[in-house]
């Protein structure tokens, strides 16, 4: 029972992950129907940011913790969005209006640029970072050998996580810039008729994408203590996996599918075999194809209108 | 208000407007009506700046907005109400008026809301209903509501009739007219229901693969004989009445 919890704790903590990195993926498929697949890389380049900023926060002599990671999470936030914005401009935008698989393939050359990039600019060896957060509580029942821990990062985290998404789903669903998004999404000619000017709600979007996805990143360097330049890769897959799940397009699909995938994984590793937690979080991917295409929360692609 | 000189425009290599000229004046009805395919959705397209015209110019109110973008020419005031109707299926009757108003100017939006809301009664009782669920002719009302949520000096309907009940058709176009009158919007109107587009209009333009082949008053058209045969009668099956016996 202790053990279960411990995994389910870990298993949230993950998908918080997952779930912001996914609403990027699910939110540019909504907007523009390609799969951005330089979005997880972006979260790496956000990673990295992070690491830069801790280091240049102690640099500084800032010690109090929670102003330390206030900076550092707007440098990242402010960093990787121009990142973010940067790609669309460079290497989706002038591609818009041409064949489907252009931007596509276009997105997986800007994800070895940046990979690569990272690589040249930062090493390739694995960086490590002292833990900056420690403690929790103790959740394990009386006389019992195996150790429940609720750190009080993985509580951050959750509740990070759930503020930016209760936050962000608050924008899209009653702002101006919410409406402008959804109706550039179903229906982007008719759009730019009203008067939206789609360029800059697409702009938007991947800025958007990209500050959750910085946010990702700082969480993770926290967490794990260590990142490289290819940590995009397959957290990026992780999270378009989550996507999927939850129905591409669909915002709560995004965070439903990230807890999902979250979930699987660490109970997985706990029960099963920790060397084939990708084949468990993959299988799902394949199955979810096969039986449901539209993933849990997703419309179908023909709506009569 | 709008005028249109030598254009050209088409969608990919297939060019559908072949030299197009033509004038609205301010406080105008006007009506332009043709066969299925005749370019008549491409003009109004193309005066939005989707497609871009490939050649010749579109002026409106003495600026030339032939190469703006959409977003820009729509911000300047002319609202389209477009063929098929392109409500946003997802959105509620609320948020599609809202983002009509995003061309206007956003301090009267109530007042917007409450002057549309007047006109198509029937939206109002609809607000948070979403547009896709909405009848055929409520999508009509709600396509043409969005366009004057902006405050349009210029609006363009592309066949505001097409799939109505007879019932309905008149209606809509009453309220075309009253938008006309008491607010002085110009209206460009593309019908294919000819007989009610001629009524209604002040002057018209015939449109026949990709030309202006005839203009004139809407009474003149009306009375046109090469007008009746093709798009009164013929042109909709109608059996024409036998000849009355000469006297």
């Amino acid at each position: 029972m202790d053990y279960l919890l411990q995994q389910l704790i870990n298993g949230v903590t993950l998908g918080a992950v997952y779930g912001l990195i996914a609403i990027g993926y699910t939110m540019v498929y909504g907007i523009i129907g390609m799969i951005n697949f330089a979005h997880g890389d972006i979260y790496m380049i956000g990673a990295f940011i992070s690491l830069i900023g801790l280091l240049l926060v102690g640099v500084l002599g800032i010690t109090y913790v929670p102003l330390a990671l206030l900076l550092v999470l707007v440098l990242a936030v402010l960093f990787t969005a121009v990142y973010g914005w940067a790609v669309e401009r460079l290497a989706y935008r002038p591609l818009r209006g041409s064949v489907k698989l252009a931007p596509l393939i276009s997105a997986i050359g800007m994800s070895i640029v940046l990979q690569n990039y990272v690589q040249l600019a930062q090493g390739a060896r694995v960086k490590p970072l002292q833990p900056i957060i420690r403690g929790g509580f103790d959740l394990s029942s009386a006389n019992a050998d195996y150790h429940v821990t609720l750190s009080y990062l993985q509580i951050i985290i959750v509740l990070l996580t759930v503020a930016l998404m209760a936050g962000f789903t608050a924008v899209i669903k009653a702002t101006p810039l919410g409406r402008a998004q959804r109706a550039t999404e179903q229906d982007m000619t008719m759009a730019s008729l009203l008067g939206i000017d789609v360029d800059r709600v697409i702009s938007t979007t991947f800025v958007i994408g990209a500050s959750l996805a910085a946010v990702a990143g700082l969480i993770v360097t926290l967490y794990y203590g260590v990142i490289d330049f290819y940590i995009g890769f397959v957290a990026g897959i992780k999270a378009f996996t989550a996507a999927v799940l939850g129905g591409i397009g669909s915002l709560p699909g995004a965070i439903l599918g990230g807890l999902l995938i979250g979930l699987i994984e660490a109970l997985w590793s706990g029960y099963f075999s920790i060397e084939y937690k990708d084949v468990a979080a993959f299988g799902v991917l394949v199955m979810v194809l096969i039986f449901r295409p539209t993933g849990l929360l997703g419309k179908p692609e023909i709506e009569k209108v | 208000m709008l005028s249109i000189t030598g254009l050209y425009s088409g969608y990919g290599h297939i060019e559908a407007l072949h030299g197009i000229d033509m004038e609205l004046a301010a406080g105008e009805i006007v009506a332009l009506i043709g066969a299925n395919g005749a370019g008549k959705t491409t003009l109004l397209m193309t005066i939005c700046g989707k497609p871009r015209a490939s050649q010749g110019s579109i002026r409106f109110d003495g600026e030339d907005i032939t190469d703006w973008p959409s977003f820009r020419i729509a911000r300047r005031g002319i609202a389209h109400a477009p063929e098929g109707r392109r409500i946003f299926p997802r959105m509620s009757v609320r948020e599609n008026l809202q983002m009509g108003a995003v061309a206007g100017n956003q301090q009267h939006f109530a007042s917007d809301l409450e002057r549309v809301l007047s006109l198509f009664p029937r939206l109002g009782e609809r607000l948070q209903q979403r547009g896709g669920t909405l009848s055929g002719g409520e999508q009509q009302m709600l396509a043409i509501g969005r366009a004057l949520m902006g405050r349009p000096r210029l609006l363009l309907l592309d066949e505001p009739s097409l799939g109505l009940a007879p019932l309905v058709v008149r209606q809509i176009f009453e309220i075309i007219a009253d938008i006309n009158r008491s607010h002085g919007v110009t209206v460009f109107l593309v019908e294919q229901n000819a007989f009610h587009a001629l009524r209604l209009a002040q002057r018209a333009y015939v449109m026949v693969n990709g030309r202006i082949t005839l203009q004139g008053s809407g009474s003149q058209l009306l009375a046109d004989p090469a007008v009746r045969a093709a798009y009164l009668e013929g042109g909709h099956g109608v059996a024409t009445p036998p000849a009355e016996p000469a006297p």
